[in-house]
């Protein structure tokens, strides 16, 4: 993930240096085939998405959402979202925390591992858990006496989730962190603050916009997976589907117009998101051109 | 002073979280305790094609229920393909009742999990199901590639589609349909290996469950022949366009039956065995059957069904698994384990 | 693993979290994958063996794989070629582009296999018009290796768009200055100095798409020894309750996965080694 990592630097649209320029008919000609391309792969599935969702007018799409069940998988996709979020901001911070400030033997396995779920199937990633805590798994008959349910339940899908968007917080921000040094905080505690105070006031600032990166890249990841989610659901309508469930769901029934007004939702979403990290990247550059006026 | 303030902070970074967790994990749990005594929850896990029947049988169950005890009965749903829905049940997926595509499915819930008795068979009528179907083909309108019967689907140039009988319950009735038919026409195993294998050789889209069948057929236009359940068909038909589609019936198919059961453990530990039950005998009941028929499933009791429904489904010769192929698990370990003749027919 | 500070530092919080790290990371990712590894172990090696190198297995890495490195190699060349258009030109739509590649990674992967058999399917928007030409794209290989070439797009984009901003523009102009054409500069300064992103940012897609699923399964067709993937293998023996097999092909293309990854942390390690140490 080392290129999501990297906040852009410099400005966009750099002035065309004749030197070093393309002639005119080359640009466009590059730009042409990367739009064609770019049409080819990604924006007419996309297209196709919208088109099937408005197939049968406005009314019938927004008519897509007044269903409970599709609340209940909006809701429980919040819900997921909300939980599994924080927990990989809090370890996201500590993991960067450990591998960027200090030296260690093994750093380079660490990195690795945390970045394992990344590479592993999302079929693979659902079905851990089940051998787990499945009824049969390592922890389902203690789990089972006790009457609790953690596969086929919400607390399943959000282990499912976690796993899925584990190593993103944490690979935005370990690599900003190993690149600023420890120069700031040992000086901050030379001065004499508390450890918390120096992350917090000084280490937590510099990397906010890497972490903030994260946390939007994590949550796109979280409400849009499918696989994983769908190995430990249960797919009990209004009760554990969530919203890529519930667009399967429905494709299903033949609903096609709610399948993709739903699926475009998501993809809303995805587009809110893209927007906040189009923000975040103008207020980095913001940033960084005021420390650094050139 | 300060060490302990420390501590305190760490705590509520690194517990609150996993306090939050935990909170949920007791809530998402918590469902199955009756602080409302008067509503009872059931939950059904079923296959694929019966999404459209459940929801009406639902409401009339629960109407029913309300009169006669006066509890409020919520029935929740899990539909999917046969096989990922049992699978489902075996890890703990807490269903009350299984209502499923095959009697294999049912039989491996039983023996992996002991939550259901080996004769859970008879313990309602009619090996448990309270309603059947058959295979039919579902063509392009006015069967421009004039198909009539089995032998048509192995002709040069003829594309047909059908769910993978690894993964789906109605492809397996597929394939032992078309295996039932080779056999007895042709008069041998050998014969009719040959011919399934021709007629797999044809399927250009083996999708994982009846419902992406019917989409990969209807939607995308893709193959001549759309091998589905009876019901299956006729909803495709009504709901996907009646000007686009006929159905084709072959001289022979397979009787197929769908059966339902009470999970037992499932629903001694919540308390519903009653009501699980009840609700199971309701769909043989004249209301349960005129609903079965009206979602194309042919009723054990076609005499409760309203008569125009009736007349929807044609004439057609019946065979069974049991005299086939000598029932399910016999048939399973033939054809569907690992090395069976469907995988033989795509060894090199 | 001997993780052992190796030079003492004033900082406080090293143990706390390490400590919190692993613990979380063993909690999350590392249990739940010895469980599979176990539960993969209990078959024995001769059946494991057999398990993993049956004739239906090695046609699904195979196809796996082969569309996967496809995919990938198609990004490197196109992703390249767009982070290019993005950094260096300007032209109307441009933000609009930039935020849409990251589409793929945000949306559910069975939204984007429906989509795309939508596009590709011999009625598709694109399919009809390739299936005069004879091209046949949704339920073959193609249409495996377009799937998976969607998923993989942002991955190298995101990775190359900074190393090429980073670009120094004196290093092109004193290539140019020197005689250089325009495509030599490209060839010999340009290409070696963004090679180590482009390899991350294809490493990525690769390894993402080994594992992909949801999107591939619905225009794959499924079709055992021609267009089955590994991941439907995985799903296809667990339906059928063989959880030992299940987790055996797992555990395969897990190891593989970790040493793909694992190559390209200690490539990026050594090559910012090399930089510091030039």
């Amino acid at each position: 993930m080392a290129g999501t990592i990297t906040l852009r630097k410099s400005a966009a649209g750099t002035p065309v240096r004749l030197a070093t320029g393309e002639s005119t008919a080359v640009r466009w000609l590059l730009i042409g085939i990367s739009l064609t391309f770019l049409t080819l792969f990604l924006f007419l599935p996309l297209a196709a998405v919208f088109v099937e969702a408005f197939r049968k007018g406005v009314g019938a799409y927004l008519q897509s959402f007044n269903d409970p069940a599709a609340y209940a998988a909006i809701r429980l996709t919040l819900l997921v979202t909300a939980i599994a979020l924080p927990l990989n901001l809090v370890f996201g911070l500590a993991a960067s925390w450990a591998i960027g400030k200090f030296e260690f033997r093994g750093k380079q396995l660490l990195i690795t591992l945390i970045d394992l779920p990344f590479a592993v199937s999302p079929v693979i990633s659902g079905l851990i858990y089940v051998l787990l805590y499945g009824i049969h798994g390592w922890f389902g008959p203690w789990l089972a006496e006790r009457g609790i349910q953690v596969i086929f339940a919400v607390p399943g899908i959000v282990l499912a989730t976690i796993f899925v968007t584990f190593p993103f917080i944490a690979r935005e921000v370990i690599p900003l962190m190993q690149e600023q040094g420890t120069e700031e905080e040992q000086a901050a505690i030379t001065l004499g603050a508390s450890g918390w105070q120096t992350f917090f006031r000084v280490t937590l600032p510099n990397v906010k916009w890497a972490v903030l990166y994260g946390v939007i890249l994590c949550n796109a990841r979280a409400m849009g997976e499918f696989g994983a989610v769908s190995v430990v659901s249960g797919h009990i309508r209004g009760k554990t589907n969530t919203m890529p469930l519930h667009v399967e769901i429905l494709y299903n029934e033949y609903n096609f117009v709610a399948a993709f007004a739903v699926a475009s939702l998501l993809a809303l979403l995805a587009l809110v998101t893209l927007v906040l990290k189009s923000l975040i990247e103008w207020r980095t550059r913001v940033q960084h051109d005021q420390e650094e006026p050139s | 002073m300060k060490a302990t303030r420390n501590v305190f902070r760490l705590f509520s970074l690194f517990a609150a979280p996993l306090l939050a967790f935990s909170t949920l994990t007791a809530t998402g749990c918590g469902s199955s305790d009756a602080s409302e005594s008067d509503v009872v929850k059931l939950l059904n896990v079923s296959y694929d094609p019966t999404r459209e029947l459940y929801k009406e049988f639902n409401e009339a169950f629960a109407e029913y229920w309300k009169k006669k005890t006066g509890q409020t009965v919520q029935i929740e749903m899990s539909h999917g393909g046969a096989g990922k829905q049992a699978r489902a049940v075996v890890d703990g997926l807490p269903a009350d009742v299984v209502t499923l595509a095959l009697a294999y499915d049912i039989d491996a819930i039983g023996e992996k999990t002991g939550y259901i008795p080996a004769d859970w068979q008879s313990r309602l009528p009619n090996n448990s199901s309270p309603y059947t179907s058959t295979i039919v083909f579902l063509v392009r309108k006015g069967n421009p590639k004039n198909i009539r019967d089995w032998d048509d689907l192995v002709r040069e140039g003829i594309t047909v589609v059908t769910p993978n009988p690894k993964t789906s319950g109605g492809a397996r009735w597929n394939y032992l349909a078309a295996w039932a038919y080779a056999r007895e026409k042709y008069g041998s195993e050998e014969a009719a290996r040959d011919f399934v294998t021709r007629l797999f050789r044809q399927v250009p889209v083996l999708d994982s469950g009846a419902r992406g069948s019917t989409n990969t057929f209807v939607q995308r236009g893709i193959g001549d022949v759309l091998l589905a359940w009876e019901n299956e068909a006729f909803l495709a038909v009504n709901e996907l366009g009646p000007d686009k589609f006929d159905i084709i019936v072959p001289s022979v198919s397979i009787l197929a039956e769908p059966p339902v059961t009470v999970v037992d453990h499932w629903a001694k530990t919540h308390g519903t065995t009653e009501v699980a039950q009840e609700y199971l005998k309701y769909l043989y009941s004249p209301v349960g059957q005129r609903v079965v028929a009206k979602h194309y499933y042919r009723p054990v009791h076609p005499e409760h069904a309203d008569p125009a429904d009736m007349k929807r489904f044609p004439q057609v010769r019946l065979i069974t698994i049991d005299e086939a192929f000598g029932g399910w698990q016999k048939a399973h370990a033939a054809h569907f384990a690992d090395g069976g003749t469907f995988d033989q027919i795509y060894s090199p | 693993m001997a993780i052992r500070i190796k030079q003492p530092s004033v900082l406080p919080g090293f143990g706390l979290t390490l400590g919190y790290t692993i613990f979380y990371l063993s909690v999350i990712v590392l249990i739940p994958l010895s469980a599979m590894f176990i539960r993969a172990g209990s078959l024995g090696l001769g059946e494991l063996w057999e398990v993993i190198t049956s004739p239906r297995v090695l046609a699904a890495y195979k196809l796996t794989f082969g569309a996967s490195l496809v995919g990938a190699l198609l990004n490197a060349v196109f992703g390249f070629l767009v982070a290019w258009v993005l950094v260096r030109y300007t032209f109307p739509g441009k933000r609009i582009v930039d935020a849409a590649v990251d589409l793929p990674f945000a949306m559910p992967t069975a939204v984007s296999g429906i989509a795309l058999v939508a596009v590709y399917s011999p009625s598709g928007w694109i399919g009809r018009y390739l299936e005069p030409l004879g091209i046949k794209a949704a339920y073959t290989p193609l249409g495996v290796t377009i799937a998976l070439t969607f998923i993989g797009l942002p991955f190298v984009v995101r990775t190359l768009q900074p190393a090429l901003e980073d670009l120094e523009a004196e290093v092109e102009e004193a290539a140019a200055s020197l005689g250089a054409t325009r495509w030599q500069t490209l060839r010999y300064v340009i290409i070696p100095t963004v090679l180590p992103a482009m390899l991350t940012g294809f490493t990525l897609a690769f390894a993402r798409a080994v594992g992909e699923y949801g999107s591939v399964v619905f225009i794959s067709g499924n079709l055992p020894m021609k267009t089955e993937i590994v991941p439907l293998l995985i799903i296809t023996k667990l339906e059928q309750y063989d959880y030992a097999g299940a987790t055996a092909l797992g555990a395969t293309m897990l190891v593989i996965s970790f040493a793909i990854l694992l190559t390209i942390n200690v490539l990026q390690w050594w090559s910012t080694r090399h930089k510091r140490g030039a």
